[in-house]
């Protein structure tokens, strides 16, 4: 057997889009500083300051009694799915557009046998554990923070996690059609910004007048923040959660997932195989 | 055990085919909108052999090299790369070829090793062959004491040698290389030459874009001219100079002033043993058989020139004649 061993066997650790994983891998060895600092330092500034400052005001203003929890168990729990999509906009982003233009890294994969179905499914893959952990670590300090409890808390990282990939997908996509960073730019600050601070992450959508109500029900971060509530949080009655069922949420995300990932495909195709 | 039945029959051992080409290419043709940038080309690289596309830049040369690397659609006509079609079997062709881009697009942030490792990885080798490669290849590429450098620390020609080391290391059968020596100082290039003349007697075909005739002179066995997408001319650098151009060449300057009016006065003479002339803005070059012949024609007319030259005629020679203009600017 080993004298016609083939080095080239289809084994799943030799599938390109391992292979494009595992370089993410070797290439975070470099930057993981960088990113303890950006994806973890954010959210947990935001638990601190909104959870635990705004926090005390809101609930000895009844706060806590009409959504049923501490303010800082509400802002914890949509935090949990609105940091998985700012980590999930930027990893669809900068590192996309850095390897189609800045570091070419992409040009050099495709004379291999990686396709571009290839490289995202392998970015999404990254994408996948490197949101997990931050999940992790996001679940962790808010159970030390004493705003979430332990087991709910490990749960809502999958709907979170989901929400993550799904905005990476998409922005993978818009990105693979963009010639310079300044789209991605307006993208974060026109699209992700608005939905950070406008899809029940802080305080519940009803108390939206109807028309940007509706606009919110329509955005994905909503579904996701709501999906990663009710499982974090399980229990929660409106107000403090829709009346919406999981089911819904869960299916926007995973079509969101599925069309964003066939048309990221498909623009990282045609901007690498001109 | 009969085997006497079988032993008439070929084995049908892949392996045992060999391929006489390893590029077939009928009616090529390659389309960005209205522009043509290959138009037609017809061209065949035999297995084992140094071919190069020599031409001037925006000649189709790159164009030419990512359809046959698979990352370019054909528009038209009909392309085969080592037996197969890129438009269906561009992944297994990928995955014995090796390609050397234009720009060294290596990835600056990781090291020399890691470059290698990374691309040993998208070949979906296992990390005990890879790492072995990776021994031999620095080797090659003469860095292995920088195996652990990050890849901006490296001067232009070690770049150059890792991104061909990194183009080996699937131990490909065939090796494109896009302007390899473009920016590099001519110690650097004749470095490279070096590695490449060894890839070549290593068996690996050798496909290469150049635009220094002295680069196709020193490392092609055989090459086409392309001008403005299609192909002038093919053979071997020797069989091009003497089908297109006399043995020897004559350059004759005159001055800026007086350059003009005596080329015109050359051309008018029509000796005989002149096979043409290219008339430049600063010299005249002369196709002759016999060029002391045709200096001592020149004096006996009363054409003195200020300075000239008497040379072997080259590739950059059959350029001129063939499409007027000069290869390099």
């Amino acid at each position: 057997m080993a004298a016609v061993e083939s080095p080239t066997r289809p084994t799943l650790a030799a599938h390109p889009a391992v292979a494009v994983l595992r370089a993410e891998v070797i290439a975070f060895r470099r930057n993981w500083r960088g990113w303890v600092m950006s994806s973890l330092g954010n959210p947990i500034a935001f638990l601190a300051a909104m959870g635990i400052g705004l926090g005390s005001l809101v609930d000895q203003g009844g706060g806590d009694a009409t959504l049923e929890v501490g303010y800082v168990t509400f802002v914890a729990s949509g935090l949990l799915a609105a940091s998985a999509m700012q980590n999930g906009f930027g990893e669809g982003a900068w590192p996309v557009m850095a390897g189609l233009k800045w570091r070419r890294n992409y040009e050099a994969m495709m004379v291999t046998p990686v396709r571009p179905r290839d490289l995202l499914a392998g970015r999404l893959l990254w994408g996948t554990l490197n949101f997990t952990a931050n999940l992790v670590a996001f679940a962790v300090i808010a159970v030390a923070f004493g705003a979430l409890e332990p087991v709910p808390a490990l749960l809502g990282i999958a709907p979170a996690l989901l929400t993550g990939v799904a905005f990476q997908a998409a922005a993978t996509g818009y990105t693979a059609g963009l010639a310079g960073d300044s789209g991605l730019t307006n993208a974060y600050r026109f699209g992700v910004m608005p939905l950070f601070l406008f899809s029940g992450t802080f305080f519940p959508i009803a108390q939206l007048p109807a028309f940007l109500q509706a606009v919110a029900v329509a955005t994905p971060l909503y579904h996701g923040v709501e999906l990663t509530r009710k499982v974090a949080l399980p229990g929660l009655t409106p107000p403090g959660v829709s009346a919406t069922p999981m089911w819904v949420h869960a299916t926007y995300l995973v079509v969101m997932l599925v069309v964003g990932s066939w048309w990221a495909a498909r623009r990282l195709e045609a901007r690498l195989y001109a | 055990m009969a085997t006497s039945d079988l032993d008439s029959v070929p084995a049908p051992d892949a392996d045992a085919r060999q391929l006489a080409n390893a590029v077939v290419a009928r009616g090529l043709t390659k389309r960005f909108g209205d522009l043509v940038a290959v138009d037609h080309v017809d061209v065949e690289v035999r297995a084992g052999e140094a071919f190069a596309f020599l031409g001037a830049n925006g000649a189709g040369k790159t164009s030419t090299m990512k359809m046959i690397s698979t990352v370019s659609p054909v528009s038209d006509g009909r392309l085969e790369v080592l037996g197969m079609d890129p438009a269906t079997q561009g992944q297994a062709i990928r995955a014995r070829l090796g390609v050397v881009p234009q720009d060294d697009n290596l990835d600056l942030e990781l090291t020399v090793r890691e470059n290698l490792l990374v691309y040993g990885l998208y070949h979906g080798l296992p990390r005990r062959v890879i790492h072995e490669r990776i021994d031999e290849l620095l080797q090659f590429a003469q860095l292995t004491e920088k195996a652990d450098a990050p890849v901006d620390a490296l001067s232009g020609g070690m770049k150059r040698r890792l991104t061909i080391a990194r183009a080996l290391v699937n131990e490909p059968d065939m090796v494109l290389l896009d302007e390899p020596t473009t920016g590099l100082d001519p110690q650097a290039r004749h470095v490279l030459w070096d590695r490449l003349h060894e890839l070549r007697s290593r068996g690996v075909t050798l496909l290469l874009t150049t635009h220094y005739m002295d680069e196709a002179e020193q490392l092609a066995d055989r090459l086409v001219v392309m001008d403005a997408g299609r192909i002038i001319a093919l053979g071997s650098p020797a069989d091009l100079i003497a089908e297109h151009v006399t043995r020897e060449v004559l350059e004759v300057r005159f001055g800026s002033a007086a350059q003009a009016s005596a080329s015109e006065r050359l051309v008018a003479l029509d000796l005989p043993e002149v096979d043409s002339v290219e008339r430049l803005a600063e010299r005249a070059i002369v196709y002759t058989n016999d060029a002391e012949a045709t200096l001592d024609h020149l004096t006996a007319h009363d054409l003195h020139p200020r300075g000239h030259l008497t040379r072997r005629a080259t590739l950059e020679d059959v350029f001129l004649r063939l499409t007027g203009r000069q290869l390099v600017d």
